[in-house]
């Protein structure tokens, strides 16, 4: 599909969002809570926070909840029934407000979920679901989405990109997909066509600090570098970094009983916690916390670029906003980079 | 089934049989007609079995789909599952998804010999093979089984053992660990590894099969290589902790290989390639 582009005004902006709530669409966008920026469910326009760099959790929840229903039993005197989650029951989402780095990120969600086997609930989920993202106009020291493959204005795994061209400035909308238009028609009157617009100038500027593909190359023999125990020595193994990561997709498949019924449920999971891959003989093949460190950088630049053809992290900086200790995970790549050899 | 990758059949337990301390086989039965004519496996994949309430363990399917109308799966009762499926009677319900992984290529082994080396709780897997083996005995030349476990008490399959030592086709070798003999033991004393030296199988034309506890198979190849056998014709089976089996949780991999997808099986040359994290 080609890119079509409008221009939308600036105080367009508050009447698609009302019509979008009157079509009944559930949106969930950038809101403060806590003192802090989350992906929430939001009924009026001011509730959005648009004052801000990044939310602290991305927006993969939407898409891949954080504890998700695959099933339901119930045991009763002829024996027991069970009752998968129905996909029917998933609903319809304007996600609003997206950040690049997390609209890029759906694409290694949906290659995990996809290869070979084919997750049903993981699709429907993002099926059912219109990317409304919106370009960066100021970054932080975290942000490495260029050296990442993407931008501040990179429109991948978005519907419609806005970007805003300028402070105070009107919004130029990219309509990348089939729902992206299905926005476009619900508001027609408040798309304008418009004209060359060039949006380059109005984006954050995120210098390029390391090539991931000479990453990528470095880390093919780089399984039993030193550089892993030194770059682990401060990591509690808390898992923070995969909890707000656009990318990780592990999980963990637990029952919660009740009686007699019950639900088994898929919740997010860490390669960085200890029992992650603990076998019940107590032997565990990643018992360090720098082979679990490993683990995490492996499988993002060198075993997803290898297996899916997509690298597992979209440059977002939220894993070194969010870790305890500071570790700075752009620094790391920077050093494997200039290190191995 | 459903799209839903993750609902289990709904398997009533037909038959427990007590193997040893801690060691159950369930004879499974699918509650659903239609999902036993379905069903189809391959000798060497897994599945996930599941308690209601208590979650999902991880084991093969210990027996052979040449033989059909049930699965077979035994386990030793170690974690929170394997308890809670121990403690499980006959006519329960359990959930089993699969079959997931991938097989041993016994077409491919046509017209050769068999060496089969076990330890311990893991003759399940290999049960598999053996008596899919077993059901085809004219597409084999010998077929050898060396199996050991820890004490006489802890050897699984026990009346199999005593039919496959009666058969003339089957050359098996029951081992014990020195000091876990009974007065009338009648079988060799000694490691797995060391009864291997001693009964030194021909590797001509020959496959070996090698599942068992770790230090088992690392101390087995060394003596399979010194044997004549070739890297490519030395096959076992990786067993890493799995939620998912197929390939999404992100936990069983070795390096960027799955055990879940690319294995279980692997031949030794195949684990030469792997890093050193199983």
């Amino acid at each position: 599909m080609n890119i079509d582009k409008w221009l939308v005004r600036k105080d367009s902006l508050e009447k698609l969002f009302d019509i979008l709530k009157q079509n009944s669409k559930t949106i969930y966008a950038p809101a403060t809570k806590n003192g802090k920026v989350s992906f929430i469910e939001t009924d009026s326009f001011s509730g959005i926070t648009t004052d801000y760099i990044q939310t602290t959790q991305s927006s993969k929840e939407i898409v891949f909840p954080r504890t998700e229903k695959i099933l339901d039993y119930t045991k009763n005197r002829d024996g027991m029934s069970v009752k998968g989650i129905d996909l029917k029951d998933i609903p319809e989402i304007i996600l609003w407000g997206v950040r690049p780095c997390d609209a890029m990120g759906i694409d290694g969600l949906s290659a995990i979920f996809n290869w070979d086997y084919k997750d049903e609930i993981y699709n429907n989920r993002l099926s059912r679901v219109t990317v409304l993202g919106f370009s960066c106009s100021k970054s932080d020291e975290y942000c490495f989405c260029t050296s990442a493959g993407g931008g501040p204005g990179n429109n991948a795994g978005s519907d419609i990109l806005f970007t805003q061209l300028g402070t105070d400035g009107d919004y130029l909308a990219e309509v990348l997909t089939e729902k992206g238009s299905a926005v476009v028609l619900l508001a027609s009157g408040l798309f304008e066509k418009a004209g060359e617009i060039k949006k380059e100038q109005f984006l954050a500027e995120v210098p390029v600090r390391f090539n991931k593909e000479e990453i990528r190359k470095k880390l093919e023999n780089s399984f039993e570098s030193e550089l892993w125990i030194e770059h682990s020595l401060r990591c509690l193994g808390c898992g923070a970094c995969a909890y707000v990561c656009p990318t990780c997709a592990c999980f963990d498949i637990q029952d919660e009983a009740h009686g007699k019924a019950g639900t088994r449920v898929r919740c997010w999971d860490s390669c960085g916690f200890s029992l992650f891959t603990l076998h019940t003989s107590g032997h565990n093949p990643r018992e360090l916390q720098s082979q679990r460190w490993r683990q995490r950088i492996m499988h993002k630049f060198s075993y997803m670029p290898d297996r899916l053809s997509v690298y597992g992290c979209t440059g977002c900086g939220r894993c070194s906003r969010a870790c305890p200790v500071d570790m700075n995970i752009l620094e790391h790549l920077i050093s494997i980079q200039e290190v191995i050899v | 089934m459903t799209d839903n990758l993750y609902m289990p059949y709904l398997m009533k337990i037909e038959k427990v049989t007590y193997e040893a301390p801690g060691v159950k086989t369930f004879m499974l039965k699918f509650i659903n007609e239609e999902d036993q004519n379905r069903f189809t496996f391959k000798a060497g994949q897994f599945g996930e079995y599941s308690v209601y309430g208590v979650g999902e363990s991880t084991f093969c399917i210990a027996s052979s789909p040449t033989r059909k109308g049930y699965i077979e799966c035994t386990f030793r009762q170690t974690g929170k599952v394997t308890n809670a499926l121990s403690g499980c009677e006959e006519g329960s319900i359990i959930g089993f998804r699969g079959p997931y992984g991938n097989t041993f290529p016994i077409d491919e082994w046509k017209g050769k010999n068999l060496l089969f080396i076990a330890g311990g709780i893991a003759l399940p897997p290999m049960r598999c093979v053996i008596w899919n083996a077993l059901d085809q005995r004219d597409n084999f030349k010998e077929i050898t089984i060396i199996y050991g476990a820890r004490t006489v008490n802890d050897l699984v399959y026990k009346h199999e053992l005593l039919d496959w030592e009666r058969r003339k086709d089957i050359k098996l070798v029951t081992t014990v660990d020195p000091g876990g003999e009974s007065p009338d033991w009648k079988g060799e004393i000694g490691f797995v590894p060391t009864i291997v030296e001693k009964i030194a199988p021909s590797s001509k034309n020959s496959i070996a099969i090698v599942c068992g506890p770790p230090v088992m198979i690392k101390y087995t190849f060394p003596v399979l290589t010194k044997l004549g056998f070739q890297d490519e014709n030395i096959y076992t089976t990786l067993e890493n902790r799995m939620k998912c089996g197929f390939g999404k949780c992100g936990r069983c991999n070795v390096g960027k290989y799955y055990v879940c997808k690319d294995g279980p099986v692997f031949t030794l040359s195949q684990l030469k390639e792997l890093p050193d994290e199983y």
